[in-house]
């Protein structure tokens, strides 16, 4: 059998791999893409935990993490819609009317 | 009525005032004004703060209020910020009431609407106490907010807002719930109560440790606290002005009740450590917060600035003990949301729908033209300021008073002196209100400025109302936030035989 601490390892990296992507890739999609990574890695951790503790709460907050993050994705892409609209560009390195 | 339906009935009028709006606003015909969705907005607000008041007697009488197997629980504590968020979201309806009448805007129903389902996830962040709930609450108030900051639509500032506010608050979203993954490794539950209990026994203390330090960087991107503030001048300049003035205070007081409540109830064991975190985070929200503002010329910035030295404020009561450091937030809070929610209503009034008047610059010598606004604006930035009469002041004073009695001397002298560094930037706004404009820049507006209608009047009123109060007589809200602090309920768990991270 696989070990806990394997699958919660494996879950911060991929955690870690989100940061990362988020703070370095330019388009909007992949660093909305990277926050969905990072919500996978912590359903990741869920399952694990409720493995290991054999308490099914944890599969629960997962199915709720799932549904949030679906409707989180509906905003975000109807934002990033709207905002290519206007803009015509994705890149967030050219998303800075607001400086002043 | 059934205990559930009691506790979590302010939130249960709110949603049902945002389903009938949505429901109701195919049936009035394009072009025609959506004023009526938003007096039904309003009612359902009043109505869902009564409720709140009614559920506080009943706290009164019989106690803590809790329903569905111990996951919302209503105390003194969360109906404080259930009146305090049905405050903020009334007088925002009331100032945005005719905010989209000059406008083209076809879309104002789903305001309303957004609006009332932003403030029922904000009131069951405060009100749960299973960690579960708590995120489904912030997720109800963020996903809300985001579409509110983005609401002129076809701007590219507006669009802007929006995005940065939707990537930046889901990254911070994703933090808050790997540290509650964490919590749910270390103790085997996601309640409050049974976390706090698994969390004395629990044989891997990292976990935990690692849980506290997600969730108080998750929720300091909510509240804006340095170093998490990066978005929050980009926001706010972005966002139509009524929405500013409700985002800047109702979603961050439902982040710091869930922020009071996850420290000093579920973790009060690792209190010596998170308190580490919470003075880094305070003298650099503080410091950069007022540097920051300093530097700005934009006036809705300069007011974003502005609310990050104001997380820092807030999180300085938090290194005191639990009932001063509940009490101190609590009354801080509420000043804050008195007199920002004023600000930025008289920003409303003054700007309207396009916003012309963004500068500091074009601020000046508006006293002659707009007298009584101007005065109100006066009145509130002082308030900001923190000098005595005020709310801002009282705010200031319990916040830093509450440290000092805790031994943060020195925590309480680098907030005084941010207050100091504060007076620059307040008074530049107030100096340039009153002073003669060089050039007659005010020629091109009409010359018959818009009239502040009946509603925005009484938004203006109750705001500097209740600054004026908080700064007179804060004792009566003092005695209501002293006796907030949430009562632990220790739970019987059925605790399980702790496992170890080992393989079987």
């Amino acid at each position: 059998m696989v070990p806990i601490a394997y699958y919660l390892v494996l879950a911060a990296i991929l955690f870690a791999i989100g940061i990362a992507a988020f703070l370095i890739k330019r388009n909007v999609i992949t660093i909305f893409m990277s926050i969905e990574l990072m919500l996978n890695a912590v359903n990741l951790t869920f399952v694990a935990f409720s493995h290991m503790w054999h308490q099914v709460s944890g599969q629960i907050f997962v199915f709720f993490v799932m549904v949030v993050a679906a409707a989180e994705a509906a905003v975000g892409l109807a934002i990033i819609i709207a905002l290519f609209r206007v803009r015509q560009t994705l890149d967030v390195d050219h998303i800075n009317l607001m400086k002043d | 009525m059934s205990t559930n339906l009691l506790a979590i009935l302010p939130e249960l009028i709110l949603t049902l005032t945002g389903i009938v709006i949505m429901l109701a606003e195919p049936l009035i015909a394009p072009g025609k004004s959506r004023k009526p969705l938003g007096w039904l907005a309003i009612l359902g607000t009043a109505a869902s703060g009564l409720a709140a008041f009614y559920q506080l007697q009943i706290c009164n009488a019989h106690g803590t209020i809790t329903a569905f197997y111990a996951t919302i629980q209503v105390d003194a504590f969360s109906v404080f910020f259930h009146l305090l968020i049905a405050a903020i979201v009334l007088v925002t309806l009331l100032a945005s009431l005719d905010y989209f009448e000059a406008g083209t805007v076809t879309h104002a129903g789903e305001y309303f609407a957004l609006l009332c389902f932003g403030a029922t996830g904000m009131m069951f962040m405060t009100s749960s106490v299973e960690l579960l709930m708590v995120f489904i609450g912030l997720e109800i108030s963020s996903i809300s907010t985001y579409i509110l900051a983005g609401f002129r639509k076809g701007r590219a500032t507006a669009s802007e807002a929006a995005i940065k506010y939707f990537l930046l608050g889901s990254f911070a979203t994703a933090f808050f719930l790997y540290g509650i993954a964490l919590c749910f490794g270390a103790t085997g539950s996601t309640s409050i109560a049974a976390i706090a209990a698994g969390l004395t026994i629990t044989s891997t203390p990292l976990l935990g440790w690692l849980a506290v330090a997600m969730v108080l960087i998750g929720l300091g991107f909510k509240v804006s606290a340095a170093p998490f503030h990066v978005w929050t001048p980009d926001v706010y300049q972005g966002a139509p002005s009524p929405v500013v003035g409700m985002m800047s205070t109702a979603p961050k007081a439902a982040a710091f009740a869930v922020l009071l409540r996850f420290l000093f109830s579920a973790t009060p064991m690792y209190r010596s450590h998170w308190i580490l975190m919470i003075e880094i985070l305070a003298v650099a929200s503080m410091t950069i917060g007022n540097l920051g503002a300093l530097a700005q010329r934009d006036v809705k910035r300069l007011l974003a600035y502005s609310s990050i030295a104001t997380a820092g404020y807030i999180l300085v009561a938090f290194t005191a003990s639990q009932q001063d450091a509940v009490a101190a937030a609590c009354f801080y809070t509420a000043a804050y949301a008195a007199m920002n929610v004023g600000a930025f209503v008289v920003l409303t009034q003054l700007s309207g729908f396009d916003e012309k008047l963004r500068s500091i610059q074009d601020f000046t010598g508006l006293a002659l033209k707009r007298p009584a606004l101007s005065a109100l604006l006066a009145f509130f930035l002082i308030s900001l300021i923190g000098i005595p009469f005020t709310g801002g002041f009282f705010g200031k004073f319990y916040a830093f008073s509450a440290a000092v009695h805790s031994g943060h001397t020195w925590l309480a002298i680098v907030g005084l002196a941010n207050s100091g560094v504060a007076c620059f930037y307040y008074l530049r706004v107030l100096s340039a209100l009153y002073s003669r404009p060089v050039t007659d820049t005010l020629s091109d507006t009409p010359t018959t400025p818009r009239r502040v209608t009946l509603p925005a009047a009484l938004a203006l009123t109750a705001t500097a109302a209740a600054t004026l109060c908080l700064g007179i007589i804060p004792n009566h809200l003092l005695h209501l936030v002293q006796r907030a602090t949430p009562t632990t309920t220790v739970a019987a768990t059925t605790t399980s035989p702790v496992p170890t991270l080992t393989p079987r």
